[in-house]
C-alpha cells in the first residue's frame, strides 16, 4: 500500500511537468494583463519541434531549444496581435491553438509520413531520468530515504527544471524590479505608463518568459513522458494549466499545487487498481469513464470558483491604449 | 525678475476631425500658482497631457525652464521636471504606497535595494512638504484625500519642479480641498512652481497668482489673478454673459411618489455602501442628492432604480412596494412608473455602437407598440425615434445614426428623450450634465424643472454642488453612505452643505 | 445610408483582404514544403467544382459550417466565445441518432421534427451548462466549453463502444437504421424531378441549413430576444440598466447555439452515415468559428464563408489525395490563420482601405 502510494505521486510528480511550466507562463502573461489561452498551442507546437529537432540532432537539448523557439514565435504573433495591434486577446490565442493543430500535422505528415506522428527517439535523444547522488544507499532507510530514492530522486532533468521554476517565478514576480512593472501592468497599465515606463515593452517581456515556459511544458510531452511526438498530444492540457493558475490566484506556488492535485487525478486513472473497494458497487466502465472525465470536470469545478472566489489582474484583456 | 518654467507656443492638437487644441500659448513664471480655467471639453486636459507626454502635439514648441524641450513621453516629462497628479489617479490600487512610489524608479534586478532607498527619501519628504502618509499601507485602504497626498509625494520624489494638478478638487469635500490648498501654498513657497486645472472660480480666486482662460481648445485670456474677478472669468468661461441661476417657479409638492425606508446596500466586496436610508421624493418637488463623488449616491441611485439588489429596508413606488426578499429589477421599476437618466450615459444609458433607433427602445424594448407578435416593428421604432430627436433637439436628426457618433450633449439628449417622452411618474436623474456643453445643459434643466412643474417627482444626483443648488427644491446630503441632513434649497447655505459633505453634522461644527 | 453603403463596402474590402493574407501564408507553407502552391490551388478548385461529385461534397460540408458557423455567431452576438460547437453537436448528434433507432418505424415526417428538438434540447443542454457557469459563476467559456468538448468525447466512446455498439460488431458505432428515417438525399430529390446527378452524401438537410440562416438573420435583428442578446453582448452595464437579464441572455444564447450545432447531426447522422459513429463531428465545431468570424457573423457572410471552408474540405481532400505532401490538416491550418487574421487582427489594414474607399468615392 505503501509503495502504491509512493508510486502513485511520484507518477503525479511526473505527470504534473507540462501543467507547472505552462502554467507558469501563464503567470507571466497575465500578470501583465495579457489572456494566455494559447498555452495549449504553445505547448503542441513545442512538443512538435522538440520532437522533430531532437530527431534530426540525435540531442534533447536541441529539442528543448528548438521547442522553446517556437513558444517565443508563437507568444510573439499572440503579442503582435493582441500588444501591438490592439486585437481581440481570446481570439488571438484560440487561432494560435487551431494554426498549431492543423501545422503540427501538416508539417509531421509531409516530413515523416507516419499519420501525423514523429519517429520514436533513441534514448540519447530524450531526457532520461538522472539518479540523484546516494539514492541506492539511502533507499532502506524507512520513510525518508524511501521518498528520496522513489519521489525526489530518479526523474529526468526537465522535472527538476519544472520545479526549479517555481521559485523563480514566485522571486522574479514579487520580488524583482521586472515583477513590480509586471504586476503593475497588469493591474492599472495607465498608471504604469505615466511613471515613464513602455507598458507594451512590459507585455513583450513577459510574453518571452511566457513563450519560453509554454514551449518547454510541449518538449516534455514528446522528449521526456514520450518518445515522439503524436498529433494533438497536448489534449487540452494547455487548458487545465491554466485553469490552474486561476485557481491558483495568478501565484506560482498555489498554481504548483492546482496542477499537482490535477496530476493526481490523471495518475491514479492509470491504476485503477486502488479502486478495488468500489468495484462491487460501481460498475466498472461507469467508474473508467468517470476517471477519464475527472480532470475536465475538476476545471470546470475550479473556475466556477467553487473553491474560493478568483480576482484576475484587473488590466487583464484590455490592450493598453492612450487615445479616447 | 522671475524666470519662465514653462513656455508653450502655437500647440495644436486634432484627434481625428475634431480640434482639441488650437494655436495654444501659455506662460508660467517660476514659483507661482498658475491656474488654468476653462469648461468641460475646453481643451484644457489634453494640453496638459501633452505638456505631461502622455499625448504629441501635432504641432507647436514647449520650452521648460527657457529650454526648448521635446517631450514624447512620461518619461522626458519626468526628466525636463515636470510631475502630474492626474484627475483619475494613476496609482495601483492593490500595491502599498512605498510601491507606487518605486514603480518606474527602480533599478538593479532586485527590488528591495530601490525600495530602502526610497523609504528614506520618502520620510524626508514628508517631512520637509508636510505631506504624512502611511508609507506601506495598501492604495485602496486609503481615503482619496490620502491618495492624492501619495500622487503628489510620487511626483516629488522624481525631483518635480512643475507640478501640474488636473481638477484636484473633484473628489474633495470643500475642507479637504482647503487642505490641499495649503499644501499646494507651502509647495510655493518652497519654490516649486504649481499648474491648477479646475473649471471651479473659486479655486482660481483662493489660490492662483495668475489664471489662463480656455474656450472650445483655445487660450482666450490671461489674467493676473488679483487683477480679476468670478464674473470676468466666467463670461471669458463661456464666452457670454451667463445666468448663473436657472428661472423656476416655487415648488408644489404633492402626494410622495417614492418612498425609502432604512434602505442599506452591501456592494460585491462586502462593503456597506449605503447605510440606514430614508426618504421621500414627492410628486411635483425636486430632491436633490448631494455629496463628493463616492460616498454611496451612485449605488444609492442603482438601488433604487432596480439595477442591484438591496439587503436592508424597503422602497415604495406609485403604491408597490420593495424589500429584500420581493424584488424588482430594472424593467419592473420602469413599469411601476420609473425613468432613470444614468450618471454614466456612455457605459449604460447608451450602446453606444447601437444606431440611434436601437437606443430609444432601450429598456422599453419589449413595449407592445414597438413589437409584433414575432418581430419588432422596426418602421414605428425609426418613425417614433425621429420624433423623439425632434421634440428634444437631438442633433443630427438622423434614427440610422450610430450614437457614438454624436456628440455628449446630444447622446444626454437622447436619453433624456428617451427617459422623459414616457411620461414617468417618477424621474431618477444622474449627473444629468457632465461632460455636456453649456448649450445642452440649459435645455436639459430647463426639461428637468418643466417635468417637476408637470407634477412629477424627481430625484436627482449631481456631485456639481452649483447644478444641485440652482435646480432642487430640497437637498439631501449624503456622506459615507448615510444622509447627513437636509436643507430646503431656499435657505441653503454653501459652507452648511460642505460642512455636511464632510461628515461634520450641525450640532457637532 | 451613403455611410453605410462606404462601411459595407470597407468592410467587404477589409475581409477579402484578411483572407487574401492567410491564403498567402498558406501558399508559402505549401511552398516550403516542396510543392507548386499554383498547382495545389488549381487541384483544390477543381476538387471542389470541376464535377458534380465533387461539388456534392463541397455543398455537404458547406451544410455543416452553416450550421457551426451560426452557433458561434449567437454565441458572438451575446459576447460569447463559443469554441464548444464541436462537443454540442456531438450530443445534440447522439440525440439525434437516438431517435431515430428508436422510431425508425415511424414516418420521416414525424421524425424529423421530432429529431430536430432532440438535437435542440440535448445539444442546447451541452451549451446551457457552459453558459450557466458563466453566466453564474463567471468561469470563462472558452475554457469551459473546450472542457465539455473533451467530456463529451468521453461519453461517446463510452456509449458507443458499450451500449450502442451491436454485439459481435468491432467498430464502436451504433446498427444502420432503417431506411425510413433517412433523409433523402440530393440525388433522389432531384430524381423525383427527373433531373440526373451524381450520388454524394450531400443530402435534405442543405436547405434546412437555408432556412436556419434565414431564421438566425431574423431572430438577431428583427426580435426583441436577438435585441437582448446584442444588447448583451455589446454593452452588458447598459443591459441590466435596460432591465434585461444578462445571466438569462447568456443562457438562452448558449442554448441556442448548442441547438443548432446539435443539427450537424441531422446531416451527418439522419443524412448521411445513418449510424452514430465515433468523431462524425471532428473539426466540424471549430471550423464554424472561422466561418463566423470570415463572415463577420452575419448569416450572408456565414453563408459565403461556410462555402469557402466547403470548397477548403473537398478540395483540399483532393488535393492532399493528388499530393503526397499536403495533408489534409492543412486546412486547419488555414482556418487558424483566417481566425488570425479575420479576428485577431481585422482591423490590420483598415485604415489603409479606408483611406482607399474615401479616395474612390469623394463624398
Amino acid at each position: 500500500m505503501w509503495t502504491d502510494v509512493l508510486l502513485i505521486l511520484d507518477a503525479t510528480l511526473r505527470i504534473s511537468v507540462p501543467f507547472v511550466l505552462a502554467a507558469m507562463g501563464g503567470i507571466f502573461a497575465e500578470r501583465s494583463g495579457v489572456i494566455d489561452f494559447g498555452l495549449e498551442g504553445k505547448m503542441l507546437g513545442g512538443a512538435f519541434v522538440a520532437a522533430t529537432v531532437a530527431h534530426l540532432t540525435q540531442s534533447a537539448w536541441w529539442g528543448l531549444l528548438g521547442s522553446i523557439g517556437i513558444g517565443i514565435i508563437f507568444s510573439m504573433i499572440h503579442g503582435y496581435a493582441s500588444v501591438s495591434k490592439r486585437g481581440n486577446q481570446v481570439v488571438s490565442c484560440v487561432a494560435i491553438n487551431i494554426f498549431a493543430m492543423g501545422l503540427t500535422v501538416v508539417l509531421a505528415n509531409a516530413w515523416f509520413h507516419m499519420g501525423g506522428k514523429t519517429p520514436q527517439l533513441p534514448k540519447e535523444a530524450r531526457f532520461m531520468s538522472i539518479e540523484l547522488p546516494f539514492a541506492e544507499e539511502f533507499r532502506n532507510i524507512p520513510i525518508i530515504g524511501e521518498i528520496y530514492y522513489e519521489l525526489i530522486s530518479g526523474h529526468n532533468a526537465l522535472v527538476y527544471i519544472a520545479f526549479i521554476a517555481v521559485p523563480i517565478t514566485a522571486w522574479v514576480v514579487f520580488k524583482s524590479s521586472f515583477g513590480l512593472r509586471l504586476r503593475a501592468t497588469g493591474e492599472n497599465p495607465l498608471a504604469v505608463d505615466t511613471t515613464g515606463i513602455s507598458v507594451n515593452k512590459t507585455r513583450y517581456q513577459a510574453l518571452i518568459l511566457n513563450g519560453i515556459l509554454g514551449g518547454m511544458s510541449g518538449a516534455y510531452l514528446s522528449t521526456a513522458h514520450l518518445a515522439f511526438f503524436v498529433k494533438d498530444m497536448s489534449a487540452g492540457k494547455g487548458y487545465i494549466a491554466l485553469a490552474a493558475m486561476i485557481v491558483g490566484k495568478w501565484r506560482p506556488y498555489p498554481a504548483m499545487f492546482a496542477c499537482l492535485l490535477f496530476s493526481f487525478l490523471f495518475a491514479i486513472k492509470d491504476k485503477p487498481e486502488i479502486f478495488d473497494l468500489l468495484k462491487g458497487i460501481i460498475p466498472v466502465k461507469l467508474l473508467n469513464s468517470f476517471l477519464d472525465m475527472s480532470p475536465y470536470i475538476l476545471t470546470i469545478i475550479f473556475l466556477a470558483g467553487f473553491v474560493g472566489k478568483a480576482v484576475a489582474p484587473k488590466a487583464i484583456g484590455q490592450p493598453f491604449s492612450k487615445e479616447k | 525678475m522671475s524666470t519662465v518654467a514653462i513656455e508653450l507656443t502655437d500647440i495644436n492638437k486634432y484627434f481625428g476631425n475634431v480640434c482639441a487644441n488650437k494655436d495654444v500659448s501659455l506662460k508660467v513664471e517660476s514659483g507661482t500658482i498658475h491656474g488654468i480655467i476653462g469648461e468641460n471639453g475646453a481643451g484644457k486636459s489634453t494640453l496638459m497631457s501633452i505638456l505631461y507626454g502622455f499625448y504629441q502635439a501635432d504641432s507647436g514648441a514647449i520650452a521648460v525652464q527657457e529650454k526648448s524641450t521635446e517631450i514624447r513621453s512620461a518619461h522626458d516629462a519626468i526628466a525636463a521636471g515636470i510631475g502630474m497628479v492626474h484627475q483619475h489617479f494613476m496609482l495601483v490600487d492593490t500595491f502599498t504606497v512605498l510601491e507606487n512610489v518605486v514603480l518606474g524608479t527602480e533599478t538593479g534586478f532586485s527590488l528591495q535595494e530601490s525600495m530602502q532607498k526610497t523609504e528614506r527619501e520618502l520620510q524626508r519628504l514628508e517631512k520637509d512638504y508636510h505631506l504624512e502618509v502611511d508609507i506601506n499601507a495598501v492604495i485602496n485602504t486609503l481615503p482619496v484625500g490620502l491618495q492624492q497626498r501619495v500622487e503628489i509625494l510620487k511626483a516629488l520624489y522624481r525631483g518635480a519642479d512643475i507640478l501640474i494638478l488636473d481638477e484636484p478638487t473633484g473628489v474633495l469635500t470643500p475642507q479637504e480641498a482647503d487642505h490641499l490648498f495649503r499644501i499646494l501654498n507651502e509647495l510655493r513657497e518652497q519654490g516649486k512652481t504649481v499648474i491648477l486645472i479646475t473649471h471651479k472660480l473659486r479655486e482660481i480666486m483662493a489660490i492662483t497668482d495668475n489664471v489662463s482662460v480656455m474656450r472650445q481648445g483655445e487660450m482666450v485670456a490671461h489674467r493676473k489673478t488679483s487683477e480679476t474677478d468670478r464674473e470676468e472669468l466666467a463670461e471669458l468661461m463661456v464666452g457670454r454673459k451667463v445666468l448663473m441661476q436657472v428661472d423656476k417657479a416655487p415648488a408644489k409638492p404633492g402626494s410622495p411618489m417614492l418612498t425609502v425606508k432604512h434602505l442599506d446596500y452591501i456592494d460585491d466586496f462586502g462593503v456597506r455602501r449605503v447605510k440606514d436610508v430614508s426618504f421621500e421624493v414627492h410628486c411635483g418637488e425636486i430632491v436633490g442628492i448631494a455629496g463628493v463623488s463616492g460616498n454611496g449616491q451612485s449605488e444609492l441611485m442603482e438601488v433604487i432604480t432596480g439595477i442591484k439588489p438591496f439587503q436592508k429596508g424597503q422602497i415604495q413606488i406609485s403604491g408597490q412596494t420593495i424589500t429584500s426578499t420581493v424584488r424588482a429589477d430594472a424593467a419592473t421599476m420602469r413599469r411601476f412608473g420609473m425613468a432613470h437618466v444614468p450618471e454614466d450615459r456612455q457605459r449604460r444609458g447608451l450602446v453606444t455602437s447601437f444606431s440611434a433607433n436601437e437606443n430609444i427602445i432601450l429598456g422599453y424594448h419589449k413595449n407592445p407598440s414597438y413589437n409584433n407578435f414575432i418581430e419588432m416593428d422596426r418602421d414605428f421604432i425609426i418613425q417614433s425615434c425621429k420624433k423623439q430627436m425632434e421634440h428634444f433637439d437631438v442633433r443630427p436628426d438622423n434614427p440610422h445614426l450610430r450614437a457614438s457618433l454624436f456628440s455628449g450633449g446630444n447622446q444626454q439628449k437622447l436619453v433624456v428623450a428617451r427617459e422623459f417622452e414616457r411620461d414617468p411618474a417618477l424621474l431618477v436623474v444622474g449627473q444629468p450634465t457632465r461632460g455636456v456643453d453649456i448649450g445642452a445643459i440649459e435645455f436639459i434643466h430647463r426639461q428637468i424643472i418643466a417635468m417637476r412643474d408637470a407634477g412629477k417627482a424627481v430625484l436627482l444626483v449631481s456631485v456639481e454642488l452649483d447644478e444641485i443648488l440652482s435646480l432642487s427644491d430640497r437637498i439631501l446630503v449624503m456622506f459615507d453612505g448615510q444622509i447627513m441632513g437636509e436643507i430646503l434649497a431656499k435657505d441653503a447655505d454653501e459652507r452648511e452643505i460642505g460642512l455636511l459633505m464632510a461628515g461634520v453634522r450641525k450640532e457637532a461644527a | 445610408m451613403n455611410e453605410r453603403r462606404t462601411e459595407t463596402l470597407v468592410v467587404t474590402l477589409v475581409t477579402v483582404t484578411n483572407l487574401l493574407i492567410a491564403f498567402f501564408i498558406s501558399g508559402v507553407v505549401i511552398w516550403a514544403l516542396g510543392e507548386d502552391p499554383w498547382f495545389a490551388l488549381k487541384t483544390l478548385l477543381y476538387g471542389a467544382f470541376g464535377y458534380d461529385e465533387g461539388l456534392g461534397y463541397t455543398l455537404y460540408y458547406t451544410t455543416n459550417f452553416i450550421f457551426t458557423g451560426l452557433a458561434f455567431a449567437i454565441g458572438f452576438h451575446c459576447g460569447l466565445f463559443n469554441i464548444g460547437a464541436e462537443g454540442q453537436a456531438y450530443i445534440g448528434g447522439l440525440g439525434v441518432g437516438l431517435i431515430c433507432l428508436w422510431l425508425e418505424d415511424w414516418s420521416l415526417w414525424l421524425v424529423f421534427p421530432l429529431a430536430v428538438l432532440t438535437s435542440i434540447i440535448l445539444g442546447g443542454i451541452w451549451g446551457a451548462i457552459p453558459g450557466y457557469f458563466k453566466a453564474k459563476r463567471g468561469s470563462h467559456e472558452v475554457v469551459t466549453t473546450i472542457m465539455f468538448n473533451f467530456i463529451a468525447s468521453v461519453i461517446m466512446v463510452n456509449i458507443l463502444s458499450h451500449v450502442l455498439r451491436p454485439p459481435k460488431e468491432m467498430s464502436p458505432e451504433s446498427r444502420e437504421f432503417a431506411e425510413g428515417v433517412w433523409i433523402p438525399q440530393m440525388h433522389e430529390i432531384f430524381d423525383w424531378f427527373g433531373i440526373n446527378i451524381t450520388q454524394t452524401p450531400l443530402n435534405g438537410t442543405f436547405f434546412f441549413a437555408l432556412i436556419c440562416l434565414v431564421l438566425v438573420w431574423r431572430f438577431i435583428w428583427y426580435t426583441r430576444w436577438g435585441y437582448e442578446i446584442r444588447t448583451v453582448g455589446t454593452n452588458d452595464t447598459a443591459a441590466v440598466y435596460a432591465g434585461i437579464s444578462v445571466s438569462r441572455n447568456i443562457i438562452l444564447a448558449m442554448v441556442v447555439c448548442g441547438g443548432l450545432a446539435g443539427f450537424v447531426g441531422i446531416n451527418e447522422i439522419m443524412g448521411s452515415s445513418h449510424r452514430i459513429m465515433l468523431n462524425f463531428q471532428a473539426g466540424i465545431g471549430f471550423t464554424g468559428i472561422a466561418v463566423s468570424l470570415i463572415g463577420r457573423n452575419h448569416p450572408l457572410g456565414i453563408l459565403l464563408a461556410a462555402l469557402l471552408f466547403g470548397i477548403l474540405y473537398q478540395g483540399g481532400a483532393e488535393l492532399s489525395f493528388e499530393v503526397q505532401a499536403i495533408d489534409r490538416h492543412l486546412v486547419v491550418l488555414i482556418q487558424g490563420l483566417v481566425i488570425l487574421f479575420a479576428g485577431a487582427l481585422e482591423n490590420l489594414f483598415r485604415p489603409q482601405i479606408e483611406y482607399f474607399v474615401k479616395q474612390l468615392a469623394p463624398q
